[in-house]
């Protein structure tokens, strides 16, 4: 099974509120002057926040790699 | 630390970029490398050429063959490129003022010409750069520095435009429509002939603050609540589609392309220049 986790790259965060906006499961909050994870366990990988970040800040990592080392195929 | 997709098509030692919080023109630059991933374009055969705004700094950041040109040009040095090497994917990033203010008279008859390239609008209805002044996009009424009662002109449809003036593929997409863009851009790309896709951006910074629109949030939710797909607008008045985003696919037609009409001639210059010498 891939292996999928949503990353945020603070660096490059400007904090214009637009992934939270359209995270359907209230994922993330602006706090401060950037964004932060606030219910990582509520993600459900959909990439609305990736797809609408001008800036490249938050993303989801499939990390396939690292889920087939589980996989026995007999 | 960046996504695959832009550690592959873009320079992230260039990252952040330059652009105001909010900015759209980032989704847009997302949009273009998306579509180019998709259709598993070689890297090698994508140039992008930009003039100058805020939306043309979109080149220094693409890992591609990349060139940054002079304002309302980038069209002129496109059709060199593409005419020098006719199997090249010739993309053109432009803002609102740089393709249709300065550069108007190269889109319409790059157009006319249907060259084979893609023109990217990263249409935020202002010149950004230098401070908000009104554009051939900005609406009738709507404010900027050089319309501080509001602007009298009524406004461009670059698609429109475009296809007025002969382009053979133009759709409209918006920051909100993220996939519905990435597949007009792919559309363009693939299409044999010059195609335009004309992008609804937000400049919260100038636009949105000299018109009260609010946050790029709320300029991102009023394109999501007031979006109108082209086989539906076309049915409207021009009074119900006041204020709305029409979004889709407004022509796509196909007309003789440019490099390949020229290439015939020169094959054919060059059988009668050596049927003469034969006889
Ligand atoms: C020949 C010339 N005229 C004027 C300018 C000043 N200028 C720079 S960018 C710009 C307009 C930018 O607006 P737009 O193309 O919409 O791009 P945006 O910044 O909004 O992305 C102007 C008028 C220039 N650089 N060169
Ligand atoms: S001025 Fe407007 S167009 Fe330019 S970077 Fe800022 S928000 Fe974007
Ligand atoms: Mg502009």
């Amino acid at each position: 099974m891939a292996q999928k986790k949503l990353v945020l790259n603070s660096a490059w965060c400007k904090g214009c509120g637009i992934c939270a906006a359209f995270c359907p499961k209230q994922v993330l909050a602006i706090s401060g002057e950037k964004v932060a994870i606030v219910n990582q366990d509520a993600c459900i990988f959909c990439g609305q926040c990736e797809q609408r970040c001008p800036d490249y800040a938050i993303y989801i990592e499939d990390n396939e790699e690292v889920g087939n080392q589980w996989v026995r195929p007999y | 630390m960046a996504s695959e997709l832009i550690d592959k098509y873009m320079r992230p030692e260039h990252l952040p970029h330059i652009w105001c919080p909010g900015c759209g023109n980032g989704i847009i630059m997302r949009d273009v490398a998306q579509a180019i991933e998709n259709l598993g374009l070689d890297h090698d055969k994508v140039v992008i050429v930009s003039g100058i705004g805020c939306s043309s700094r979109a080149a220094g950041y693409m890992d591609f063959n990349t060139i940054h040109t002079t304002h309302g040009r980038a069209i002129a040095f496109a059709t060199g490129i593409k005419l020098a090497n006719p199997e090249l994917n010739v993309i053109v990033l432009a803002g609102d003022g740089d393709i249709s203010a300065i550069g108007g008279n190269h889109l319409i008859h790059a157009a006319r010409r249907n060259i084979g390239i893609t023109v990217v609008v990263f249409n935020n209805n202002i010149y950004g750069m230098t401070g908000g002044q009104y554009s051939p996009t900005t609406p009738r009424g709507e404010k900027g520095t050089t319309a501080p009662y509001g602007n009298i002109d009524r406004s461009f449809d670059i698609a429109g435009l475009a296809y007025g003036a002969g382009a053979s593929f133009a759709a409209r997409g918006s920051v909100y429509h993220v996939q519905q863009t990435i597949s007009y851009i792919q559309q363009g790309i693939s299409h044999k002939g010059f195609s335009i896709i004309d992008v609804a951006d937000i400049c919260p910074t100038y636009y949105g603050r000299k018109n009260k629109k609010g946050s790029a949030v709320d300029m991102m939710k009023y394109q999501r609540d007031n979006a109108v797909m082209q086989d539906k607008a076309v049915t409207m008045t021009a009074e119900e589609l006041k204020g709305k985003v029409v979004i889709g696919v407004l022509a796509q037609v196909n007309y003789p392309e440019f490099t390949k009409e020229y290439q015939k001639i020169i094959d054919r210059l060059g059988r009668e220049a050596e049927e003469r010498e034969r006889s």
